[in-house]
């Protein structure tokens, strides 16, 4: 937790000035009973009028100067932790966002959701009650110790007993329940993720009539969270009931050791009641300590869980200058790439020993069955991931030694699941670029044969597009996808098995349009048509390739390849196609 | 309204702690009994002082009094913890309730609410807005009941000694109540849009981290940061605001006591000096004592009343859900049990936005054990003809039969367990592979489910992943488009239902496996109904009727023979994959 106290230091104001009116509100208010003793004392005894109006304005003024500081506390507390919580969540964000694929993975959405939903909360919650109640409560326990040893030594050492025994209390119950608010957070996360899970599943858990047994999954997590926090609250409550024996117990420690001194030590019946009047000031601080203790468990917990983020560092790390490249170096070389999704050495390898170049202009097609590497070569060549052995190459340098931003610059990618953003369609299609011009969008929309439906649409391309384009079907969503990447103009586009929902003529229609446009293309497909005539064919199966080479001369050579192509092709087809190469 | 609804959600969550009515009336009980014997301490030292004098202690008296404090003090301790333990109880039983049936009603709304609504607002309301009744319910119910005691305690102790004082003190409590019901108006409304914006923040970060890959290939993350951080910046606003208001009541509650404490302090000392010894100082300085202690708890109760609107809001927002409009009831319809697959379409129109008709007068007959093949440009109303053969939406005009009942009359859950359905969109829960394929069939023995997942040729993968059936996987995880593929069509051969649909099942898997599965397809379509959207000519020349769809229309309908010698839209539609080839 005391890592994220480096928030408070944008708010270093708030911070003092806030305890500080606290304080000063708490001084007045112990002025009251003076003025009415004033009040009593001399404007009724001399039965002087004025003094008692006099007196009673005083209150007033009191009262409203006590309102204006806290109000002022109030407030600072309320810019400061709601300030707080804004940057750690505009933190968090930033932060998520500089992950690559492989840590999203393992962190999963729904757990992120929660800790920048739900878990900043907590943390803000106890900078407000810091800055509102963290002085006063100590103050008036070490002001009450500091008085009781002014007035007998020897006695205040039960008061120095009783803060021991207390804090002996809470330091177990705390890191106790520290862990149990943290898995109680946990299975929020559980409860989120099935909540998510529901509504992007909910076709299929409809269609299998599967709604009571994920109710009862949900109920189980339910349940579970029931638990953990029932426990935690449990252990929780101990502090109240707690802090009320060890107080009581110094009450009779001082009462009867008090009275035993009494005469014999010189002390005073007086002196014995105000050690217990300042016991009892302790008794009610403490009472806001323990509800302090709560937040702050809570809050460490969460925090924590925000730490775990901001721990979790990305793998893939962009350099900082853009480097050198060489205009004759091929577009995309592979230089014996291996990788594996797993760590480890015997990990199973996804690709293996892949080396090849690729040209600038040219077309490289990738074909090879399902879970064979297709789109794990993509991934390294957008370098969402890093090789495990090897090097990847853009025209010439290091994927490694580009910045993120060039690299998104060079590469253009339609992603295999196709993913629209809600807004409107030249949002999702500029992707916050501001050089994207309509012009450019209407060129690539006619390029991904899409601008026959987008033509059509009322608001053209101010049209709505839902949370996961669900307002739009497969099929225009995969060109939407396309016209996308492509209105990026990138040097090299890459298209992720992303005409499978298209049908024939519009693949080919797309295919033709794509040609024109003489980028290096990298098109990875089940369809040995969409590739045939591709400069450079690479066929993968289970991680290796099987061979490179252009249609016809796979034809001939590569076992594998012929196999897919007779699956689409007939025989005879097959036959005139390695004449043509 | 906002009035209304917040009426009507308190006395709503009062329903739900309803049925532990006997745990609410043990915690008052335990909160009765530790608040006033905890009172009765506070006496008991004071006698126990009493028996110290200058001279020496008593500590014959003293003794039996000390012991009667002892043996009280683990008394309270109990009652106090017990209070505690069943408030905790109560809570988070309540909370459970809640939640799970928020999210059985998700459940049953219809498919058009989950589609059109941000996920991740749902996602808030089931996860942060339960969460924050469950803290105002905790932290109510615990200041709510010792707070309630306290004053009926110190009320009775009042008119124990003063019937006239006790009544011009009541009289003045409501004063702090009318100040903190105005603050809680304006928290009220604050609270409610703080929760909105909540929904909204966690509808984007669920949508922006779940789409995180394409916000990296888009280098999208300034442009993602950017409008985080304007929702983030007008959560803050709106946070500083609702915190800063609910922090008010205290202070302003405690101005208001401080002026009605001048106002007495002054009128009384005027009428003690006018009266001449009929109201006399001492019993003007009591007045002044009683009214400041018994305004302390209705402070208290005040400060959680406003605490509690957080709560309500938060409240409200899950009602809205749990009162949003389900699927009509079909608990009486009838179990369709044995289907022969026969299924008919009269004139049935249908159109997601009234204005735009999509589907106008379809009609067609399907005959028991017939394969249908549905084909058209994108966008023409393929998958929305599944949407209505399943009931995920009802068609606005026109009747759907299936085995000779309209589906209406159908139960829901019947309807759909008799199609086996493979969506385009592949959907997988986090759990083992194992459940993910026997989703339909949980009980499935383990040979059944690898038969299945054989006949889906996805054994082989399954087998290669580190704990081969048992492997977790999740929607985001490692395993490819097409693997997922093969694991949803596994799903479906393991379940085996009368009627198939497959809506592009097999547009991510290599055509080679295709070709496999495709003959486990054969041998499981047999005999039954299936209606398979597909682009691929091997699927669809085997069909017994092709639908050719345009734009909601069936343009023609036949079989491959019939179609292509006709030299209609079909013809061209499958003539274009050659000429562009």
């Amino acid at each position: 937790m005391l890592r994220l106290a480096r928030y408070l230091k944008h708010f270093k104001l708030h911070v003092s000035l806030g305890p500080a009116c606290k304080l000063i509100e708490a001084i007045f208010e112990l002025i009251v009973p003076l003025v009415m003793a004033d009040i009593i004392d001399n404007g009724i005894a001399t039965g002087d009028e004025n003094i008692i109006w006099q007196g009673g304005l005083k209150l007033i003024i009191f009262a409203v100067c006590g309102l204006s500081f806290t109000l002022v506390c109030q407030y600072l507390a309320s810019v400061a932790s709601q300030g707080v919580g804004t940057l750690l969540r505009r933190d968090l964000y930033a932060h998520i966002n500089t992950l690559s694929y492989r840590e999203i993975d393992r962190l999963g959405t729904p757990a992120l959701v929660t800790r920048i939903a739900n878990d900043v909360n907590q943390v803000q919650t106890a900078v407000a009650m810091l800055i509102r109640l963290v002085i006063r409560a100590p103050f008036l326990v070490i002001g009450a110790t500091v008085m009781a040893m002014t007035i007998d030594l020897k006695l205040s050492l039960i008061f120095f007993g009783c803060m021991i025994a207390i804090v002996a209390i809470m330091y177990p119950i705390m890191v106790i329940t520290v862990k149990l608010f943290k898995r109680q957070q946990k299975s929020l996360d559980g409860i989120s993720r099935i909540t998510r899970e529901n509504l992007s599943g909910v076709r299929v858990v409809r269609a299998f009539s599967r709604q009571e047994y994920e109710k009862q999954r949900f109920e189980e997590t339910a349940e579970e969270y029931r638990k953990f926090a029932l426990k935690a609250g449990r252990i929780n409550a101990l502090l109240n009931p707690a802090i009320f024996v060890v107080v009581n117990v110094a009450y009779l420690l001082i009462v009867y050791f008090g009275g035993s001194m009494v005469s014999v030590d010189g002390l005073t019946q007086g002196q014995v009641i105000a050690l217990v009047n300042y016991m009892t000031q302790i008794s009610l601080a403490l009472v806001v300590v323990a509800n302090l203790v709560t937040i702050f468990t809570k809050a460490a917990a969460s925090s924590q869980r925000i730490n775990e983020v901001f721990d979790t560092k990305p793998s893939v790390v962009g350099a900082d200058s853009i480097p050198e490249t060489d205009e004759n170096a091929p577009a995309v070389e592979f230089r014996d790439v291996s990788f594996s999704y797993l760590d480890g050495e015997d990990a199973e390898k996804s690709l293996e020993n892949v080396t090849f170049s690729l040209g600038k202009g040219e077309v490289l097609g990738i074909i090879g069955g399902t879970g064979s590497g297709k789109s794990t070569l993509v991934n390294l060549l957008a370098r969402f991931y890093d090789a495990t052995q090897g090097s990847v190459l853009i025209n010439g340098a290091d994927v490694k030694s580009f910045p993120d931003k060039e690299l998104r610059r060079i590469i253009g990618i339609v992603p295999q699941k196709t993913e629209l953003l809600s807004g409107t369609i030249r949002e999702n299609m500029t992707m916050g670029r501001a050089d994207i011009t309509d012009e450019r969008i209407y060129a690539a929309l006619e390029t991904a044969q899409a601008k026959e439906f987008t033509d059509n649409l009322e608001d053209g391309l101010d049209a709505r597009i839902l949370q996961g384009g669900k307002n739009f079907s497969g099929g225009q969503k995969q060109r939407l996808a396309i016209a996308r990447a492509i209105a990026q103009s990138p040097e090299i586009l890459i298209l992720d098995d992303s005409s499978s929902a298209l049908d024939y003529a519009t693949d080919a229609a797309l295919r033709k349009a794509l040609r024109k446009l003489s980028m290096t293309c990298v098109i990875v497909s089940q369809r040995a048509n969409s590739i045939r005539h591709a400069d450079k064919i690479i066929v993968l199966d289970d991680g290796m390739v099987e061979g490179i080479g252009t249609h016809a001369q796979l034809l001939r050579e590569c076992e594998v390849y012929r196999e897919i192509c007779l699956t689409q092709y007939t025989e005879q087809e097959l036959l005139e196609q390695e004449k043509e190469g | 309204m906002a009035k209304k609804a917040k009426k009507g959600a308190l006395l709503r969550i009062l329903k739900y702690v309803k049925p532990q009515m006997w745990l609410v009336v043990i915690a008052l009980i335990c909160a009765a009994a530790s608040v006033l014997l905890s009172l009765y301490t506070t006496v008991l030292i004071g006698d126990a002082v009493d028996c110290i004098t200058d001279s020496g202690a008593d500590f014959v008296a003293m003794t039996p009094i000390l012991i009667q404090i002892a043996v009280i003090i683990p008394l309270v301790m109990i009652f106090q913890w017990l209070m505690y333990f069943c408030t905790n109880a109560i809570t988070h039983k309540t909370v459970k309730m809640l939640r799970t049936d928020a999210f059985a009603q998700v459940q049953k709304i219809p498919l058009s609410y989950i589609d059109v609504n941000a996920h991740g607002d749902i996602i808030s309301r089931v996860v942060n807005d339960v969460d924050a009744v469950s803290d105002g319910l905790l932290q109510g119910f615990q200041q709510l009941f010792t707070g309630i005691v306290t004053i009926v305690g110190t009320l009775c102790f009042m008119l124990s000694l003063n019937i006239e004082i006790t009544l011009v003190v009541v009289l003045i409590t409501p004063l702090s109540f009318a100040v903190a019901a105005v603050i809680s108006k304006l928290c009220f409304n604050k609270f409610r849009e703080q929760s909105q914006l909540k929904g909204e923040l966690t509808g984007y970060i669920d949508e922006h981290i779940g789409g995180q890959k394409l916000v990296k290939a888009f280098g999208y993350e300034d442009s993602a940061q950017e409008q985080f951080d304007d929702i983030n910046e007008r959560l803050n606003v709106c946070g500083r605001r609702a915190q800063f208001y609910s922090a008010l009541t205290n202070p302003c509650t405690r101005f208001v006591n401080s002026l009605v404490y001048a106002g007495v302090g002054v009128f009384g000392a005027l009428r003690v000096v006018s009266s001449g010894g009929a109201f006399t100082v001492g019993a003007l300085s009591c007045f002044l004592q009683y009214a400041n202690q018994y305004t302390k708890p209705f402070n208290e109760i005040s400060g959680v009343v406003t605490e509690l609107q957080n709560a309500i809001a938060s409240a409200g927002r899950i009602f809205e859900l749990i009162d949003e409009k389900a699927e009509s009831d079909d608990s009486d319809n009838y179990v369709l049990t044995s289907c022969d697959g026969k299924v008919e379409l009269h004139d049935v129109s249908f159109s997601y936005i009234p204005e735009k008709p999509l589907i106008e007068n379809l009609n067609l007959l399907v005959e028991s054990g017939q394969h249908i093949a549905i084909v058209g440009p994108t966008g023409c109303g393929k998958t929305t003809l599944i949407n209505l053969l399943m009931r995920f939406y009802d068609v606005v005009g026109g009747e759907i039969k299936v085995s000779g009942h309209p589906i209406k009359s159908l139960t829901r859950n019947s309807l759909r367990s008799n199609f086996g359905i493979v969506l385009q969109e592949t959907w997988l829960f986090k759990g083992t592979v194992r459940e993910n394929i026997a989703y339909g069939r949980p009980d499935a023995p383990l040979e059944d489910v690898i038969e299945a997942a054989k006949a889906a040729h996805a054994h082989s993968f399954i087998r290669r992943l580190p704990q081969g059936y048992d492997t977790v996987i999740s929607d985001g995880g490692d395993l490819s488009q097409g693997q997922k593929q093969l694991l949803s069509i596994a799903r479906v051969m393991l379940t085996l239902p009368p009627m198939l649909i497959l809506d592009e099942a097999t547009s991510s898997i290599d055509t080679r496996t295709e070709m496999r599965i495709q003959s486990a397809f054969d041998r499981m379509m047999k005999g039954r109904t299936s209606f398979v959207v597909a682009h691929r000519l091997s699927t669809i020349r085997e069909a017994d009727c092709i639908l050719v769809m345009k734009s909601g229309h069936i343009v023609e309908q036949g079989n491959h023979t019939e179609l292509m010698a006709k030299g209609g839209f079909y013809s061209q539609l499958i003539n274009s994959r050659q000429e562009n080839a």
